[in-house]
């Protein structure tokens, strides 16, 4: 997996609450069998009308936004469906941090699988970085994760918290089946006192 | 010993390893498998050179992409890229030696209706899927819950899941349901009342008399939507309901080893004193039969309500409530039994079990349907089977509704059960998200019976008036 250590990028300003997965990348898309490629169907029910055209009023389709890398939108990102094809397709558009008050719990975690920093930050902070990211590409945000920090472009610095396995994980880049692995041994005692305890399982 | 929670019983029963800083890693009972959120899974296995570690508690089953009309199991009734994708469960289940049923076997349905049907899910067990209403097989007291395609990977190749431990949080539904009330309407209005985000970093255990009184089909279908209450899962304490519900089944216990379980199973229960972060109470009797007028689950109310005006909401939900009743078609101060529909699509992980059918077959039996078109969809080809048997199906066909085969068609319409633009649907599935249902689709989330009662009289309608 790719590291995440620091970021300076464009924010795109996405202030909608409830954003659910089914926004994020809609279900005709789920049929591939690859992790790739999922980037220009990203929001594709926003983005684009029937015939395939770009709205022009969609943040990302705007010329100051369609290098972004972070996200700041509004509260419950990500709730719905487990799908993973949601930050797959954030990843593929480029997007690398999502920025918002709270998340849903397994969009949150398919995040850190996949190498993107979600931030939760108290609503003073996201609004004040909302208004920060509709100032257009100029306005350059930073993200540390090792600081634990996101500065806007004013200088005004917001320090988040993040599970220190998680953290870990991200800013060097492991794979957590190969860490998993490492502990086969706990898991065979697991197993075989399971078996005794639990036989019917 | 200190008191425990249920939650706190099966979460100690699986702990593998525990890091410093809580950390834990969690074994896992039984995986569940189909075919949208496993490919890039297998496929990550196959390039590292790993197994499935416990192919014998691994089960897949195709649902989401599989057409639900007769002679389905010919290709030809497939799209290219749907087809792709079952047949790449096939080959997956079969090269990794995994519990498997195919789209032309009669125990194939909805994963999350199969687990159950099959014995798979035990009280106590830790169960996952790729797929966020694994919260569904919470009913039996499994801690249950959706996980991501990695997550998928990590389980097939360790049967372990890295994770934190969640927050206790009691759901209390205390004293009697009235006439006409189920268990879709508890689940909704406990939605409604601490919204999409308000059981985020918990699981929820739901309890109480109205709960006690549910039928294992209405836990499930209770259980099922805790996912959209933010919750990682439901869970609801094991009783003889539920050992009934399970016993004889093909993958239950069987001899000394259901004796055994048996005594086991009967300590799952939340003590006395027990500790919980969040406790909510809700009265059974103040539970109205509901329905959902906007695009998130949280956009409840009873079908005596009126559409509600954006301003009446607070920060960022005046926005998303204008949207969504712009989305919806709708007018503030509209009453919601004015509102007319088009199609009714009864089925689903949460409303797709034979007590789902009974349900609406009781309302439908000797009338017609007034809408476009009605659409049954048994949750597996079992319930379809039974249905067929007690005469359930006769009903719905005579009434006017297309009889189905298994499987999540427009729960989701990923097969080409898909509602036109601008149509508008009582649905018994769980989400009415903008295109949930086909692109620009209009939901309306309601119980089986409601949907019987708009089926007949061509809108939303309080099935209260009809019983
Ligand atoms: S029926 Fe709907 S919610 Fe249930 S598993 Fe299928 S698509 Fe998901």
């Amino acid at each position: 997996m790719e590291k995440f250590e620091k970021l300076t990028g464009i924010a795109a300003p996405l202030p909608l609450v409830n954003i659910d997965t089914d926004m994020i990348i809609p279900k005709q898309f789920l049929k591939t069998i690859k992790r790739s490629g999922l980037g220009v169907n990203l929001f594709d029910e926003m983005r684009y009308d029937r015939q395939g055209n770009e709205i022009p009023d969609f943040v990302l389709n705007k010329p100051q936004y369609r290098e972004a890398e972070i996200l700041v939108a509004g509260d419950n990102f990500g709730c719905g469906s487990s799908r993973e094809h949601a930050p797959w397709a954030l990843k593929d558009f480029g997007i690398k941090c999502v920025i918002s008050t709270s998340f849903a719990d397994i969009f949150y975690n398919n995040c850190f699988k996949n190498g993107i920093l979600p931030i939760v930050l108290p609503q003073e902070a996201v609004d004040a970085l909302m208004k920060d990211a509709e100032k257009g590409s100029n306005a350059r945000m930073i993200v540390d994760l090792e600081a634990q920090t996101v500065t806007s472009s004013d200088g005004d610095v917001f320090t988040f918290e993040v599970d220190s396995f998680k953290k870990h994980c991200l800013l060097n880049g492991l794979d957590d089946i190969g860490l998993t692995m490492e502990k086969a041994g706990a898991i065979d005692t697991f197993e075989s006192q399971a078996s005794q305890a639990r036989p019917w399982v | 010993m200190s008191p425990k929670t249920l939650y706190d019983k099966i979460w100690d029963a699986h702990v593998v390893h525990e890091d410093t800083d809580g950390t834990c890693l969690l074994y896992i009972d039984r995986h569940l498998v189909h075919e949208v959120t496993s490919p890039q899974a297998f496929e990550g296995l196959r390039m590292a050179g790993r197994k499935v570690r416990a192919p014998e508690k691994t089960i897949a089953v195709p649902d989401h992409n599989v057409p639900t009309t007769l002679g389905r199991e010919n290709p030809d009734q497939m799209p290219e890229d749907s087809r792709i994708q079952v047949a790449a469960l096939d080959q997956n289940a079969k090269d990794f030696g995994i519990h498997y049923y195919p789209v032309n076997d009669v125990r194939q349905g909805i994963v999350h209706i199969v687990g159950p049907e099959q014995g798979w899910t035990l009280p106590g067990m830790t169960v996952v899927c790729g797929d966020s209403h694994t919260a569904t097989h919470g009913a039996f007291g499994a801690l249950a819950h959706g996980i991501g395609t990695s997550e998928v990977e990590h389980v097939l190749a360790t049967q372990t899941l890295i994770q934190k431990k969640s927050k206790n949080m009691k759901v209390e539904i205390t004293g009697k349901l009235r006439p006409g009330v189920t268990a879709k309407d508890i689940t909704l209005s406990v939605i409604g009342a601490t919204g999409t985000a308000g059981g985020t970093g918990y699981v929820i255990e739901y309890c109480g008399e109205a709960i006690r009184d549910l039928s294992m089909e209405g836990r499930m279908t209770v259980c099922n939507m805790a996912i959209e209450g933010g919750a990682r899962a439901g869970l609801i304490a094991p009783d003889e309901k539920t050992f009934e519900y399970v016993q004889g089944r093909p993958h239950a216990p069987k001899g000394a080893q259901w004796e055994a379980a048996l005594a086991w199973w009967k300590t799952l229960y939340s003590d006395d004193d027990a500790h919980w972060d969040k406790v909510v109470t809700i009265k059974g009797e103040d539970i109205a039969p509901v329905v959902t007028w906007g695009t998130s689950p949280e956009d409840v109310l009873p079908i005596t309500a009126t559409v509600p005006t954006p301003e009446d909401f607070k920060g960022g939900k005046v926005d998303a409530a204008r949207r969504s009743i712009e989305y919806m078609g709708l007018t503030p101060g509209q009453k919601l039994s004015d509102i007319e529909i088009d199609t009714v699509f009864i089925g689903s992980c949460t409303n797709g079990r034979i007590e789902d059918l009974r349900a609406a077959a009781e309302i439908l039996k000797g009338k017609k349907i007034k809408v476009k078109r009605a659409m049954v969809v048994p949750g597996s080809g079992l319930v379809r089977a039974q249905a067929e048997e007690e005469g359930l199906a006769d009903i719905f066909k005579e009434a006017g509704f297309e009889w189905r085969m298994a499987g999540c068609s427009m729960c989701l319409a990923m097969n080409p059960d898909q509602l036109s633009e601008g149509e508008r649907c009582a649905s018994t599935s769980n989400r009415n998200f903008e295109g949930r249902q086909g692109y620009k689709g209009r939901t309306h989330l309601v119980s089986p019976a409601m949907a019987a009662a708009a089926a007949v009289t061509g809108k939303l309608t309080d099935v209260r008036e009809m019983i």
